[in-house]
């Protein structure tokens, strides 16, 4: 039970202003800018954004510069803002597969249409510290070649086109929100991929390496993993016709999975499916994973326990903003709670020595 | 739905929109006398994408939003929804959008044609960036004996 408490003003006051000191640091060391962790420290703002179901960077960098870098404290802050937002509309689902790709590489075919392109990846680094970092150093370029401008279509489209791989039918149906209503189980596909893509990176992250261990295993291959930007248009009410008003850079992997199949259909290959705000591929990679594990009654598969397959488990646990905001709360005051405790311990402590006493 | 789509508007709008509010406001920087109809207010559209990038629809996560509505001394309108939250680019926008339905020259030369132009080029530069990091697989001739 938790008890309002007064007192202890004075004290907050001073420690929210040591808070702010210690948030400035050293003042002998510069200042850091909003606009230098938006465009530095990109992959904390997109993280933010992602689980901070908000895609604005500089409002993402601010609540990392206020959270003096905790990034579960700067997705609570996100969250928080975006409760003030009127919703004004929901976009047209995006078009992944007119991507400007950054990067996009697949696991399963050495040579397709539009190639493996890298782009600014950490893979191949040898994760040796750089120290000329330290130093200011001369600006980086990267070097261009022409683009081709062809196509990159998706990877699971050319499976498909020889029927190996399961059809992920089109519908317009208007998908469940979290933010609206509160998570009903079992919960459908749609609402699953809002809870993964918003889930927090490092939970999603080990269901994710569990399922490669055995626990609920779907034999996955990264089909696809593409980084870049997508248009994102609206139906303007007051124009009756969509415009594209922006544009957002986002993660998306497909996985190939172990294939089904039974007397009347073929074996096939199954998907699993990533898309996360941002470039975020690690997340991407294992919210389709995740994706995939959670699917296993609708593919015929068995029930084998596993936390992967559990969507309970899975989304009732992997919002970090809940989580932390239920394992915080026990520092705060319970005094009558604890009062309580103390004097059944007593008791009983009290009882049984006197009952051995006897 | 009684309005055509009009395929040039739905263009410069979408300009106007994903123009950095910077360098529209540097092209455009004085307003004629307009009235607001509707303020600039700040919200948010949830973005939705389809599972497997061709399936069903599910709800990605918002973006931050800025729409306007205004009318010029002519009585023309002008509406702007702009990403972000900056309220000058969305009432920018709206003043330009009424500008161009009535046809101003002036207004496609200075502003929509740069951005245009500009928008093309910051495509390709990331574009050509990209295609450096291309793979050219080649194969290992194998030792035969």
């Amino acid at each position: 039970m938790y008890v309002a408490v007064k007192g202890g003003e004075k004290a907050i006051d001073n420690a929210h202003a040591w808070l702010a000191e210690e948030r400035r640091g050293d003042p002998s060391v510069a200042e850091l800018s909003v606009p230098q962790i938006r465009e530095q420290l990109k992959l904390s703002v997109n993280r933010v954004m992602a689980e901070g179901s908000l895609y604005d960077p500089d409002l993402a960098a601010l609540a990392i510069k206020q959270s003096r870098g905790d990034l579960i404290e700067a997705v609570f802050l996100i969250r928080a803002y975006r409760t003030t937002l009127p919703r004004f509309a929901a976009s047209n689902p995006v078009e992944t597969a007119k991507m400007a790709v950054d990067r996009r590489i697949s696991a399963t075919f050495k040579d397709l249409p539009g190639g493996q392109i890298l782009g600014p990846t950490f893979d191949y680094t040898h994760r040796l510290l750089d120290f000329k970092l330290m130093a200011e150093g001369e600006l980086p370029t990267a070097p261009t070649a022409p683009a081709s401008g062809e196509a990159v279509p998706h990877v699971t489209g050319l499976l498909a086109q020889g029927g190996l791989i399961q059809p992920e039918p089109q519908t317009d149906e208007m998908p469940p929100d979290l933010t609206r209503e509160p998570l009903e189980l079992p919960a459908n596909r749609a609402l699953r991929q809002q809870a993964l893509t918003r889930g927090d990176e490092g939970f999603v992250l080990s269901l994710a390496y569990s399922t490669q261990r055995g626990y609920g295993r779907t034999h996955a291959f990264v089909g696809e993993l593409r980084i870049g930007r997508v248009g994102v248009s609206v139906n303007i009410p007051e124009l009756g016709f969509a415009v594209e008003i922006g544009e957002i850079e986002l993660t998306e992997c497909e996985t190939v999975n172990q294939f089904t199949g039974s007397k009347t259909e073929p074996p096939q290959f199954t998907r699993g499916y990533g898309l996360v705000l941002g470039q975020s591929e690690r997340k991407a990679i294992s919210v389709s994973l995740v994706d995939r594990a959670l699917r296993w009654a609708e593919l015929g598969e068995d029930f084998i326990g596993a936390p992967a397959q559990d969507q309970e488990f899975v989304l009732s646990h992997c919002d970090n903003v809940q989580a932390t905001g239920f394992l915080e709360h026990i520092k705060l005051p319970h005094y009558v709670d604890f009062q309580a405790e103390l004097e059944l311990i007593r008791r009983l402590r009290s009882e049984a020595i006197a009952e051995a006493a006897e | 739905m009684t309005e055509q789509p009009d395929l040039a508007r739905k263009g410069w709008m979408s300009l106007l929109a994903k123009a950095p509010a910077a360098r529209l406001a540097e092209l455009f920087p004085n307003l004629p006398p307009h009235d607001v109809l509707r303020a600039p207010e700040c919200g948010a559209v949830m973005v939705q994408g389809r599972i497997g990038g061709t399936g069903a629809p599910f709800n990605l996560g918002e973006m931050t939003v800025t729409r306007c509505s205004v009318v010029l001394a002519d009585g023309q309108v002008g509406h702007a929804w702009v990403q972000g939250r900056d309220k000058s680019h969305a009432q920018r926008a709206a003043v330009l959008d009424a500008l161009l339905q009535s046809g101003a020259a002036d207004a496609q030369l200075q502003v929509l044609d740069v951005l245009a132009a500009e928008a093309g080029l910051a495509k390709t530069a990331r574009a050509t960036k990209a295609a450096a990091t291309k793979v050219d697989f080649f194969t290992m001739v194998r030792g035969e004996d």
